[in-house]
């Protein structure tokens, strides 16, 4: 236990640092300085501007963002919709896999393209390498890019002077690929490579098993595949069980190199949002916030797990806490550790089957989602989520200063709460409702695995985890039915664009106002009780609202569990 | 001076008239207005027939869906009752100032300078703006006008409350008269400047009485907070049924509609408009009438007060401080000097010098034989008395008295004049013969207790910039005594609106005071602005509030007004939202606590059966409603401290009681619901 607690450390210490230098970076790259790959990657940027005929002068309004933002998005669905589509025709498919099913293939664009990476699919099965490369490997770029470019675009309409401007787009998105993201997805993958990921073009080998019998092993170009999923809080991973598979995981420097490229870039944003609001405080409070929430669902799911189930220990004298579902050679504390980076963050690969977590784990990571991505967060998605929260909590809270609220100098007035509440609702809408669609209609129930409050979770979890963009599952739903393909697909939409589209509305409205400087009567947004204020903003109004499903789910399970029944 | 405030009834004797207000309020045009309370009525309306059908079926619980029907309505009720009882007091005062509004005859002139003998008798009702009127002593001034002839005292305190009359003249800044306030000596002809109906008085009745209220910015997105509240707790309510029948469980109806009464903000939803109305009423019981509640809320958020010097930082006049004796002059012979040629100077300054002569002389001493008192006249800018024996004793700026006497000032009384000077000060000196005894040194005297006020406001974050025609010297010396932020200098109605401009453009609200025509671009440019009654038409239309008062230091009070309002809203917010932890742990476990006995452990406040802890969350939900009203009423107890140390205070007595109030709350109900054996 000593040694987990070590290796937490360090995890923590190496990400930390690994962020603050990559904030500082961003800082330069969003500004349009110089840096250190500028000689090379300044006259690609270029071509790319000339191309497509924009450039860093041409600045955008909060409209215009939101609308480039919309149709590229919705650019980027056709085209991977009709890559899965028509995968018969398409190259590199040596398995000569089938297209996809149009529901299947809907869900799966959508799923891709909001940077959410559901999987209602097996990769090895029903992708061909084109598919892997061309469709979800773009994605997993620019999906992350569109979070990160948003999130960028949002932190200057809280820092603007008045100037109603929130950058370009298409500059955002083409600096993110090309300074960020295309950088640390190579380094990343040739660490993937070097622990033995496989990334190759070749077939699917096949081998002879001692027993004589033959066994089909998939590989492809996955470590590509991989370094990007993990940076870009995608979490779709090559194989259909993810960051489990040996050869997607190999080893434990490339469990570790993963878990820290899952929270690197999200946490990168908080010192990056302190840079450029040009008071470091407000970033490293609203780090705070999200660390110490972090820090407690971390020591729940590992306390959990490292107790394991009283029934097998009382029953079959199983002892040494819960290893179900856990892969032997990353053991109770790398499990949790990632199972908690990744619903945390956004990103939804695994190393575990988090199913077979015990309920109390379950739920933490069903808050981790609900609260809406933002401990933490995806790539961009869970900076901005967290504005809200800070949003609403300056409002609720700013009064009792006696002063109209106002957040780094700038009022919160009834605009701005009107768009923080409509982003707020589509958590609730996401998972409470259609949620709740799934556990009553008959055509969605088949795909319940389990009866009574673990097959609930079931249902929380994929709801949760497509409305949160997160990807993860329960194993045990049926996610493919096409009830839940299609009422997915929404959820995930929903809980992409019903954020991005108002945050960027209320930075817009925020880049309009002049700050007013900072005095004696000013909230203070960094100080250790605004950390708290924060941190009870997320648990009182994220976590509450699902309190009373998440007590018929895993808080039933757990209790009748003690009770000594299991379901 | 004997002097009324404009306060009305007491609230025990305003309740019976909103007890019967509450009810009428439960129309549902009225009630809609409230997203919060309506869905809370919409509710109980729903429970009640359900109730009603189950107890005509003869069904188990029909008397505890009754029950929580009855304390439903009970927190609509109770939430009516707030708001009726807050526009009670306004409605109380809005009655007596409707009294002083009767009509009369009146009588109108064809021109200014008609003779009043020409002037025929009209109604006040007809009268028209524009039209000239002739008041005399005794006659009510029959609608807001401005002085065209004549000068008389006028007695305001239908308005102002005020008794002592004051005097209107035509020209400069005393020309505006009220209609309402009553002539009580000699005469005047007026230019009426309202139409009918629209009146100073007429207005002040409406906004008094609530009638023009609109909804301040912050309410309204507080408002909009609510609703979304109610909104998402209305999904959350509404898909407990299909997880409950996943799970096996069935849910009564009359449950979940207590759940989600519960949960949604009613404590707020229901106080909020008191809290609005109750904090427009404090600043009308300071006298003060705003001219829109926007800028109520806008004195909460001021970053700059701009403050006149005179009347709000120092006393109007200058006054003796010291006297310096020149070279070989006892301290003593220039008090008495100067006390003689002060005898017969009845200005400020003079007296003050008197008092100060005296207090040196300690009342001992006869007093100087004078013979003659000279009066100061322009040309010598002198005055002083002539002694018995001839000896002229004078007083006077320096120059004059250098010239008067033909001396030269000694070498240490050059400095202590020069240092006067320096300070801000006035130097007088005081002659004996040709013989200069020494200097008086005449001051600026500060307030008592501005100096501690405007540290006060800096801990709050609000600069204070003095505002005087004086020059640079003097002012900053007085700036730093009264420990002002900043000063500004010489000036002119264009610096001030540049200055406000300046403060503006740096993303600060300002806040101003002024009475003078002059004043009125600034009070216009200035976020709150306000004007003093005394002050001319032009300013008092420029600004958005109006200080019947008269008193410049009032913009402190409205400041301090706009921030509890502000600051109540917030905290009982907070206590809403806060309450929510508890209710839910009271009502979540008793729905589901058959299916899984488990879930007992989370009744946290052991209460004694699932229908009991509904209940008890539903009446604690409509009783802490009820004891949180004179809280809203009165507004939240206020000092002024700086924004994070009213955040500590506020966030642990509103956000932690909030979290902690309701668990012993619902504990205790549940103990008595079971004594009185209402399950």
């Amino acid at each position: 236990m000593g040694t987990d607690l070590l290796v937490f450390a360090l995890y923590g210490a190496v990400t930390v640092a690994l962020a603050w230098g990559l904030a500082g970076y961003m800082h330069r790259v969003y500004a349009g300085e110089r840096v250190f790959l500028s000689p090379v990657l300044a006259p690609v940027e270029r071509a790319f501007y000339a191309a497509a005929g924009t450039g860093p002068d041409r600045l955008q309004g909060w409209t215009g963002y939101a609308l480039a933002v919309l149709a590229f998005n919705l650019a980027g669905f056709v085209l991977l919709f009709a890559i899965l589509r028509l995968q018969g025709l398409t190259p590199w498919n040596p398995e000569a896999i089938a297209p996809m099913a149009p529901d299947l293939a809907f869900n799966t664009a959508i799923s891709f393209v909001t940077n959410t990476n559901w999987q209602a699919y097996g990769g090895e099965g029903e992708l061909s390498y084109f598919s892997q490369m061309v469709g979800l490997g773009v994605q997993n770029f620019v999906s992350a890019a569109t979070g990160m470019a948003v999130a960028v675009a949002v932190i200057r309409g809280f820092a603007a002077q008045g100037t109603g401007r929130l950058g370009n787009f298409w500059v955002d998105l083409t600096r993110t690929v090309l300074y960020v993201l295309l950088p640390l997805a190579i380094l990343m993958a040739l660490l993937l490579v070097s622990q033995g990921v496989p990334q190759t073009l070749a077939a699917y080998a096949r081998a002879i098993t001692l027993e004589g019998a033959e066994q089909v092993i998939g590989q492809g170009p996955a470590a590509s595949q991989i370094a990007i999923k993990q940076l870009g809080t995608n979490g779709g991973g090559f194989f259909s069980v993810n960051s489990a598979h040996p050869l997607e995981n190999p080893t434990i420097l490339s469990n570790m190199a993963q878990s820290v490229s899952i929270l690197l870039i999200p946490v990168a944003f908080c010192f990056l949002f302190g840079r450029m609001v040009a008071d470091r405080r407000q970033g490293l409070a609203i780090f705070a916030a999200m660390g110490i929430l972090f820090v407690a669902g971390l020591s729940v799911i590992y306390a959990q797990e490292l107790a394991g189930n009283p029934l097998l220990a009382s029953e079959a004298g199983v002892t040494g806490g819960n290893m179900e579902g856990k892969e032997t050679r990353f053991g109770i504390a790398l499990s949790a550790l990632w199972a908690q980076a990744t619903t945390a963050a956004s990103n939804g690969s695994v190393n575990a089957m988090h199913d077979s977590f015990m309920p109390l784990s379950g739920l933490v990571m069903l808050v981790n989602m609900q609260v809406g991505e933002v401990i933490f967060g995806g790539v961009g998605a869970g900076f901005y989520g967290m504005l809200l929260y800070v949003v609403l909590a300056v409002f609720l809270a700013g009064l009792m200063v006696g002063r109209t609220p106002e957040y780094l100098g700038k009022k919160i007035e009834g605009r701005e709460v009107t768009l923080a509440v409509i982003a707020f609702l589509s958590m609730p809408l996401g998972i409470l409702v259609f949620g709740a669609l799934a556990a009553t209609v008959p055509q969605a129930l088949a795909a319940v695995q389990d009866p009574g409050p673990h097959g609930l979770s079931q249902i929380l979890y994929a709801y949760s985890s497509a409305t949160g963009n997160n990807g993860s599952a329960f194993a045990g739903f049926g996610a493919d039915l096409p009830f839940h393909t299609t009422l997915q697909g929404i959820a995930m939409m929903l809980g992409r664009f019903a954020f991005i589209v108002p945050m960027l509305a209320v930075a817009g409205a925020l880049s309009l106002k002049t700050p007013a400087p900072a005095s004696a009567g000013t909230f203070p947004t960094h100080t250790p009780l605004f950390v708290v204020l924060l941190m009870i903003t997320v648990v009182i109004l994220g976590a509450l609202t699902f309190f009373p499903a998440l007590l018929l789910g895993p808080i039933a399970e757990h209790v009748s569990m003690i009770a000594g029944q299991s379901f | 001076m004997s002097k009324q405030t404009l306060s009305g009834p007491s609230l025990a004797g305003l309740a019976p008239r909103a007890g019967r207000q509450a009810l009428a309020k439960l129309d549902p045009r009225a009630l809609v207005r409230n997203p919060v309370i309506f869905a809370t009525a919409v509710v109980a309306a729903l429970v009640t027939v359900l109730g009603l059908r189950d107890l005509a079926s003869g069904a188990p619980d029909a008397g505890v869906a009754l029950q929580i029907a009855l304390w439903l309505w009970a927190a609509v009720l109770i939430a009516n009752f707030a708001e009726a009882l807050a526009e009670g007091r306004g409605r109380a005062r809005a009655d007596s100032l409707r009294a002083t509004k009767t009509e009369t005859q009146v009588k109108v002139l064809r021109q200014a300078d008609s003779p009043h003998d020409s002037a025929t008798r009209v109604s006040s009702a007809a009268l028209k703006k524009g039209q000239i009127v002739l008041v005399q002593a005794g006659d009510i001034i029959p609608a807001d006008a401005e002085v065209v002839a004549g000068v008389a005292s006028v007695d305001e305190s239908a308005i102002t409350g005020e008794s002592a009359p004051v005097i209107r003249e035509s020209g400069g800044d005393f020309s505006s008269v009220t209609g309402g306030t009553r002539i009580v000596s000699d005469w005047l002809v007026l230019r009426v400047v309202s139409e009918p109906g629209r009146s100073f008085l007429d207005r002040m009745i409406a906004l008094v009485e609530g009638a023009e209220r609109q909804r301040t910015p912050n309410e309204v997105a507080l408002n909009i907070l609510l609703a979304g509240f109610t909104l998402i707790f209305l999904f959350v309510v509404v898909t407990l049924e299909p997880f409950a029948v996943f799970s096996g469980i069935s849910i009564p109806v009359v449950f979940l509609a207590a759940l989600f009464v519960t949960l949604i903000p009613t404590t707020i939803g229901g106080l909020l408009s008191a809290i609005g109305i109750a904090g427009m009423d404090r600043l009308a019981r300071a006298n003060v009438v705003a001219k829109s509640g926007r800028a109520v809320e806008a004195a909460g958020d001021v970053d700059v007060l701009l403050l006149d010097k005179t009347g709000t930082i120092t006393f109007g006049n200058r006054m003796a401080d010291a006297l310096i004796p020149a070279a070989g002059v006892a301290e003593r012979a220039l008090a008495e000097a100067a006390l003689a040629a002060s005898r017969a100077d009845e200005t400020p300054e003079g007296k003050s010098l008197v008092d100060l002569a005296r207090r040196m002389l300690g009342g001992d001493g006869a007093p100087l034989p004078v013979a003659e008192a000279i009066a100061f006249s322009a040309q010598t800018r002198l005055s002083g008395v002539d002694l018995a024996d001839g000896t002229k004793l004078r007083k006077g700026a320096v120059d004059a008295v250098l010239r008067h006497t033909g001396a030269t000032l000694d070498r240490g009384l050059a400095a202590s004049v020069d240092q006067i000077a320096r300070s801000g000060g006035t130097p007088l000196l005081v002659s004996r013969g040709d013989r200069i005894l020494g200097a008086v040194h005449l001051k600026d005297i500060i307030k008592p207790g501005v100096r501690e006020r405007f540290a006060e406001l800096r801990a709050m974050g609000i600069r204070t910039v003095m505002i005087t025609g004086d020059n640079p010297l003097t002012a900053a010396a007085i700036a730093a005594e009264a420990g002002v932020d900043d000063f500004l200098a010489e000036a002119t109605p264009e610096a001030k609106l540049d200055l406000i401009r300046k403060e503006q453009d740096g993303g600060r609200l300002v806040a101003m005071c002024g009475d003078g025509s002059n004043d009125a671009p600034a009070l216009a440019q200035a976020d709150v602005g306000v004007a003093m009654n005394s002050g001319t038409p032009a300013a008092k239309e420029a600004a958005n509030l109006i200080d019947l008062d008269s008193d410049p230091t009032k913009l402190i009070e409205v400041v301090l007004v706009g921030k509890q309002l502000l600051i109540s809203r917030g905290a009982l917010t907070t206590f809403s939202i806060a309450n929510d932890v508890a209710k839910y742990f009271a009502i979540l476990p008793a729905l589901f606590v058959a299916a899984y006995p488990g879930l007992a452990a989370l009744n946290l406040m052991n209460l004694a059966s699932p229908q009991s802890a509904i209940l008890s969350a539903v009446i604690f939900n409509a009783l802490v409603i009820l004891a949180l009203i004179p809280l809203a009423l009165r507004g939240v107890a206020y000092a002024p401290a700086s924004a994070a140390a009213l955040l500590r205070r506020n966030l642990t007595i509103y956000g932690l009681g909030g979290l902690v109030v309701p668990f012993v709350g619902i504990k205790a109900i549940d103990l008595a619901v079971g004594a009185l054996g209402l399950m």
